[in-house]
């Protein structure tokens, strides 16, 4: 009998663990499981490209059917229950049980939902998967208002494709400014401005009390007494690891599924990659949960290696963007925890700039929009340590081009 | 079908069908040639689908635009036919194209 490894969960982590276990030697079966009636897909333009429009979902699988039948990957369709760690098998909600040699965990991570009067009429949407974005489809049309409740990336993304298809848009913040808690004042008012210009009302210091309407929603009411009329109501609050699963099965789980450097959870053959671990990260030296593509993918071919003999270790920089209208935020490393930061070019004119972040003189994360050769730089920066002084990034005389000289 | 060769960075050849109309990048992927990581997966956001045409090639595979450009220049690899993958859209034209892939990705 071969032996017979499943992935519970069928999205980015999947995706790229299938090709990375038969390149690292992996023999037999391997078994997906997932509760979603799709092909990996890529999750990002759910909140762009496909949310307005301009991708089909016939362009969202990350590879295609033929890819995974010539790599011998079955799909199986279905939510496991429970996995059984001393009978090494897993069983599905529809009762069915499947053994496992290698068990890779890839639950990722669910909506955070809210708990306000009128929560579930309809017209109130998430945004995770296909089925939220066509449930969100079906209520664009000009002219009509769509309430955001949350401003982060995913919130400020959909309010860009939401307008940007003729859409009246109000996002709703309950703390003082948009993506606070990923961002600095300057960033944040930078893309308060933007949002203006384009039309998109931002309320911040509002909390939803409740959500009217006699089937579906009419309109959302908050604290301060204002009210809003909605057509559609896209609630974009952030998410919760899945690692339910994990913890019943007696993993260790703190934030996310527990994983060393060489994503192996506390049981040797169990694995886990993607936003559904907590893992530690050697560049920054802290723990770690994070909900990121590249992250999911590196994760991935971390556990593949590993699970097949060949131990590797995860030590890559953590790295996102984000797209809204005309900008292309990318950004390099966490800036949590910076004591200092510059800017190259100006946030509070135009739309492109670069804002740097420093600790103890070293640069540990930066956030470009529309400025990519900043951000290869700043990659570059902080994986090599760099202490290059933060008067030479701000300084647009000197070209990107001679900064990166200097680091050779 | 026509073909596309890629050509990892040790040596190693990947002949693949070539399926005009989807990006290069999307072609890499479909048929798991290691050394493409298409992070962004086509945004042109993460620079880590640089490949390099042969010389010959490299006019076929149409206009660089500005943020490609912008990001090329900073790979370190960066050769006169560097391309991201994900930017080149195939055509029938391209059938036979060989693209190497640069040992890193940044
Ligand atoms: C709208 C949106 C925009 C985003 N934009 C960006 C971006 O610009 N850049 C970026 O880097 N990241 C972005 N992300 C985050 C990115 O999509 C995630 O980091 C990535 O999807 C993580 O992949 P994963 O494989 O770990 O898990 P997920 O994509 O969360 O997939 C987990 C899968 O497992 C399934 N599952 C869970 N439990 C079970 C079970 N018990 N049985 C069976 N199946 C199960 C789930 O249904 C799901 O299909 C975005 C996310 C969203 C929602
Ligand atoms: S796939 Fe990210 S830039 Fe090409």
């Amino acid at each position: 009998m071969t032996d017979r490894c499943i992935i519970i969960g069928a999205s980015h982590a999947a995706a790229q663990l299938v090709p990375s276990l038969r390149q690292e030697g992996w023999q037999g079966e391997i078994v997906i499981v997932g509760d979603e009636p799709h092909l990996p897909y890529h999750r990002p333009p759910l909140s762009k490209a496909f949310l307005s429009g301009e991708k089909t979902a016939e362009e969202l699988p990350i590879r295609p059917a033929a890819f995974y039948d010539k790599n011998e990957a079955t799909f199986y369709h279905g939510y496991v229950r429970a996995i059984d760690r001393v009978k090494k098998s897993v069983l599905l909600e529809n009762g069915d049980v499947l053994s496992y040699d290698k068990l890779v965990l890839c639950t990722g991570a669910r909506v955070r939902k809210i708990n306000v009067p009128g929560a579930e009429l309809g017209g109130v949407h998430y945004l995770r998967n296909i089925a939220d974005v066509e449930g969100i489809q079906a209520h664009i049309a000009t002219g009509k208002n769509a309430v955001i409740i949350g401003g982060g990336y995913i919130g400020l993304e959909t309010a860009a494709s939401l307008t940007k298809q003729g859409m009246q848009v109000v996002v709703l913040e309950m703390a003082e400014r948009i993506l606070q808690r990923v961002t600095p004042p300057e960033v944040s008012s930078f893309y308060a401005r933007i949002h203006a210009e384009e039309g998109v009302e931002i309320k911040t210091n509002v909390q939803v009390t409740q959500i009217t309407g006699e089937q579906t929603v009419q309109s959302v009411l908050c604290d301060d007494g204002q009210t809003f009329p909605a057509d559609v109501v896209i609630v974009g609050v952030g998410v919760i690891p899945n690692a339910e699963l994990a913890e019943q099965a007696g993993l260790e789980v703190n934030n996310g599924i527990r994983v060393n450097a060489q994503c192996v959870t506390t049981d040797p053959n169990i694995f886990a990659a993607g936003d559904c671990t907590n893992h530690f990260n050697d560049m920054y030296d802290c723990q770690l949960r994070l909900e990121s593509v590249p992250n999911a993918n590196e994760q991935a071919k971390v556990a593949a290696a590993t699970l097949c003999g060949n131990p590797k270790t995860y030590n890559s920089l953590p790295w996102f963007w984000s797209d809204q209208y005309d900008l292309k935020l990318q950004i390099a490393g966490l800036s949590r925890g910076f004591d200092h930061m510059v800017v190259r070019g100006d946030q509070d004119k135009g739309r492109s700039f670069a804002a740097f972040y420093y600790k103890e003189g070293r640069l540990i994360a930066a956030d470009c929009v529309n400025r990519p050769k900043e951000f290869m730089l700043s990659k570059k920066m902080i994986t090599q340590r760099s202490m290059l002084a933060p008067e030479l990034l701000c300084d647009e005389s000197v070209t990107v081009k001679a900064l990166i000289e200097q680091l050779r | 079908m026509g073909h596309i060769t890629f050509i990892e960075y040790d040596g190693t050849q990947h002949d693949v069908d070539l399926e005009a109309g989807k990006s290069l990048m999307q072609i890499a992927m479909d048929n798991g040639v290691p050394g493409v990581d298409a992070d962004c997966g086509g945004e042109c956001a993460c620079g880590t689908c640089h490949v390099i045409l042969e010389a010959n090639w490299f006019p076929e595979t149409g206009e660089v635009v500005d943020d490609e450009k912008q990001m090329l220049a900073m790979t370190p690899e960066q050769a006169e036919t560097s391309r991201l993958a994900c930017q080149v859209h195939t055509t029938n034209e391209m059938d036979g194209m060989v693209v190497r892939l640069p040992e890193f990705q940044m």
